[in-house]
């Protein structure tokens, strides 16, 4: 793309926004209105601004964003169905002057990977994990998860979450939030500008703390998915606003002390 | 009121239309083509956008780039 432009009227306009250079060429193959492009774009860009491409390595998981490796032009490391915590645990004592993160979905990190994703929250990993939560297995076709909300209907629910037969949906976040090993535990969304400015922060901040060694920095992102909820994107946006936030509100739940 | 444009990647354009409701100016609509996928990508329809990037945060495929005139060099040395 060019740097400048000149507009029909003579007025010479520079580039100010453009696709982070530290993503691939490679078309996203997620649906119309996703937000995992969305939080791709966002890390890849704080990657790029930060200038640590060559020092980052990314864990994918199984799920959705199973080809993140295909987009992110950093090294990747796939994992199994929800042990990405695990491994990017291995990789960062072996590798202890890289910058580590996981990426999981919710059927990843709070479904099959729970035990996983609390143990290395409660040993402190120096890690990031990006945690994705769309409140339903969007890959599979849109069954059940333990982060759907109570009366929600999927195709493994078709008459709305029973809490009496199968529970309360799991705020994992909040539990990682207790541990005293975790340093930075933040719930965030990325429906609107705002919000995704707000992740930006919230990203930067997460590997500026990895590079101090400070402790497993948690990040939650509320995420939208039309094909699983069978609502057009626009309609996922108002969704998430008037359903899902009131369930997981937005803000940190955890910030260092200082 | 600053000018700005932006260019849209229609080939990776999806037609999600969060871009349109996230425009502030509300400069930007559905085309009435279609890209080679058999999207109906997203398109400038008025010269009112002021590059604010509003639409590229929102672009789940980044296939936006946005230009924006540079602040004017009084305004610029003032602010410092």
């Amino acid at each position: 793309m060019e740097e400048k432009l000149i507009l029909e009227d003579g007025i010479e306009v520079e580039q100010v926004y453009r696709r982070p250079e530290t993503l691939t060429d490679v078309p996203y193959h997620y649906c119309p209105g996703c937000s995992h492009s969305v939080v791709h774009n966002v890390l890849m860009e704080v990657v790029a601004d930060l200038g640590i491409q060559e020092q980052t390595i990314g864990v994918a998981p199984v799920g959705c964003s199973v080809f993140a490796y295909h987009y992110m032009n950093v090294d990747m490391q796939e994992a199994a169905h929800g042990r990405a915590s695990a491994v990017a645990t291995g990789i960062k004592r072996v590798m202890p002057d890289k910058l580590v993160f996981s990426y999981q979905g919710d059927g990843d990190l709070a479904a099959i990977g729970t035990a996983e994703t609390i143990h290395t929250a409660n040993r402190g990993e120096n890690i990031l994990v990006v945690f994705i939560n769309n409140g339903i297995y969007g890959m599979t076709g849109g069954q059940m998860a333990p982060t759907s909300l109570p009366g929600m209907v999927t195709s493994t629910s078709p008459y709305g979450r029973d809490v009496s037969m199968v529970g309360y949906p799991l705020k994992i976040t909040e539990l990682v939030a207790q541990l005293p090993a975790t340093y930075y535990v933040t719930r965030q969304s990325a429906h609107n500008p705002n919000a995704v400015r707000k992740l930006k922060k919230a990203i930067t901040k997460s590997f500026e703390y990895q590079q101090q060694k400070k402790g497993t920095c948690f990040i939650e992102v509320v995420s939208n998915c039309p094909s699983g909820w069978k609502m057009t994107p626009v309609e996922t946006i108002k969704y998430l606003e008037e359903v899902m936030f009131p369930y997981y509100p937005l803000g940190d739940l955890k910030v260092p002390k200082n | 009121m600053i000018r700005g444009t932006i260019k849209v990647d229609t080939k990776i354009c999806k037609g999600c239309e969060l871009c349109i409701i996230a425009c502030p100016q509300d400069v930007l609509a559905l085309s009435v083509n279609f890209n080679e996928k058999g999207y109906r990508y997203v398109e400038l329809i008025s010269s009112a956008c002021t590059g604010c990037i509003n639409c590229a945060l929102v672009c789940p495929e980044a296939a936006i780039t946005v230009y924006r005139e540079p602040k004017p060099v009084k305004k610029a040395q003032a602010k410092v």
